[in-house]
């Protein structure tokens, strides 16, 4: 699916990896997380070769799909997963804030918009304060206010040290990464910060950009 | 494997099962109520309820067991929240013997009730005791748990694990001898029999029942122990870590 490709990330920073649907993002995620059957190559994260035992515990990921137990409500699901990481009650009843979703804390998952359940999985990830979190598409479907909101967690959590890799199909979500990785039909088309790849294809907009580096590869 | 994630997710399995009210209801009661209606099917053949009603005490968990287990395995490996796990410091161990002991508690709850009711009420009279019965039904929830746990992976949708049930444990129950005793059907029928681990587990609740305590019974539960611990080693090799 993905034939070849090299790739380096940088610690500390927000990335975006960004391309059409069915271009390959989920699946180079969840090679770097560590789930996907890789045929061959090599990925180290973290300094250690990805889905290694050591790198459970420091890396956060997001599905696309939220992935949480929708017959349980909202802190039951992360009670359950605070004690897979050995973390404090406390720290669930934060990463419950962080997403914004302190008056839903006992609700039946079930009972949830789209938006609000992708928050419950996201708040999840954040848990255990990972040094890597991974993101696949954490913005579908929230509104702007909330996007908004989220992209200021990111960058304060980039900030604070967290290495963040952040998947979108939205072009405009692009502006609030430091890098870039435009990829297409599985192969990375273009890396750079979103000033140099405007830069390197003259053009103002990040889709225009993405449409000249997609058309010239 | 960690004692405090197994138990965590043994509370979990039972924090779903407390907000699904039907399911726990249809588990709970329908045992006793099919035993009551058993009862008034061999209505003046009160020696057929007495030689079938104890087995069937024992058989109703390994079949609720194994279509709850294998729906909720389905919808763990569908959801996503299996990726979530396996991506996270869980070990599989910790996640088979949290269903198991959730699921056990629940079938102890079920064999428990559905003895008050068959022994207390039902007039069902065996030479056994009651408490092994019910120990060993425990013991047949976890088979059906663990054969549904390794079977689930093979279904894809809901509608295909449901109908694992007519396929995997109908023949069974047809082959154990509660219907025909296994050396009065065909020769074949009986061979075949001898391979499917129900049947060991309704001879050890027939011995028990009529208070054959001794060597058979106690190689009748060694098969059906045996029969589980595989069940799981191989459900275990389902639970995977990287996926396609």
């Amino acid at each position: 699916m993905v034939p070849e490709l090299s790739l380096d990330i940088r610690s500390g920073v927000i990335t975006g990896l960004l391309g059409p649907s069915g271009s390959g993002k989920t699946t180079l995620i969840r090679a770097i997380v560590g789930v996907q059957i890789v045929e061959s190559g090599e990925i180290s994260v973290l300094g250690e070769p990805a889905g290694s035992e050591l790198l459970r515990r420091r890396i956060g990921y997001v599905t696309q799909a939220p992935s949480v137990y929708t017959d349980l409500t909202v802190r039951q699901n992360l009670d359950y997963f605070a004690s897979i990481l050995g973390v404090s009650k406390s720290r669930v009843a934060e990463a419950i804030d962080a997403v914004a979703l302190g008056g839903h804390a006992n609700q039946i998952v079930r009972t949830l918009s789209g938006g609000e359940r992708s928050r419950v999985s996201l708040a999840s990830a954040l848990l255990g304060r990972p040094d890597l979190l991974v993101l696949d598409e954490p913005t579908v479907g929230l509104d702007p206010v909330l996007r908004r909101d989220l992209w200021n967690m990111f960058r304060e959590l980039a900030d604070g040290g967290t290495t963040l890799l952040i998947s979108s199909h939205v072009m405009d979500e692009a502006d609030r990464t430091d890098d870039l990785v435009l990829v297409r039909s599985g192969r990375v088309v273009a890396t750079g910060s979103p000033a140099e790849l405007r830069e390197e294809t003259q053009t103002e907009d990040l889709e225009q950009a993405f449409l000249a580096l997609a058309e010239a590869a | 494997m960690t004692p405090r994630i197994t138990l965590a997710t043994a509370a979990r399995v039972l924090r779903q099962l407390r907000h699904d009210h039907r399911t726990l209801a249809l588990v709970i009661l329908v045992p006793p109520i099919l035993l009551t209606l058993m009862k008034y099917v061999f209505y003046g053949q009160e020696e057929t309820f007495d030689r079938i009603g104890a087995p069937l005490v024992g058989i109703f968990p390994f079949i609720s067991m194994f279509l709850v287990t294998s729906i909720a395995m389905l919808r763990e490996r569908t959801s996503g929240t299996l990726e979530r796990l396996m991506s996270m410091p869980i070990a599989k161990l910790d996640i088979l013997l949290g269903y198991g002991l959730a699921f056990t508690l629940v079938a102890l709850v079920q064999a428990i009730l559905t003895s008050v009711v068959a022994f207390g009420f039902l007039d069902l009279d065996t030479a056994g005791p009651a408490w092994l019965i019910v120990l060993l039904a425990a013991g047949n929830a976890l088979l059906g748990m663990s054969l549904g746990l390794f079977l689930s992976a093979f279904a894809q949708t809901e509608f295909q694990a449901v109908q694992f049930m007519p396929a995997f444990v109908l023949p069974q129950i047809l082959l154990a001898g509660l219907l025909v005793p296994r050396d009065k059907m065909a020769e074949l029928l009986e061979w075949i029999s001898n391979v499917l681990p129900l049947t060991y587990a309704y001879e050890a609740l027939e011995l028990a029942a009529a208070d054959d305590i001794g060597r058979d019974l106690a190689l009748d539960a060694l098969v059906v122990t045996g029969v589980i611990v595989l069940a799981l080693v191989l459900g275990a090799t389902t639970l995977r870590r990287r996926t396609a």
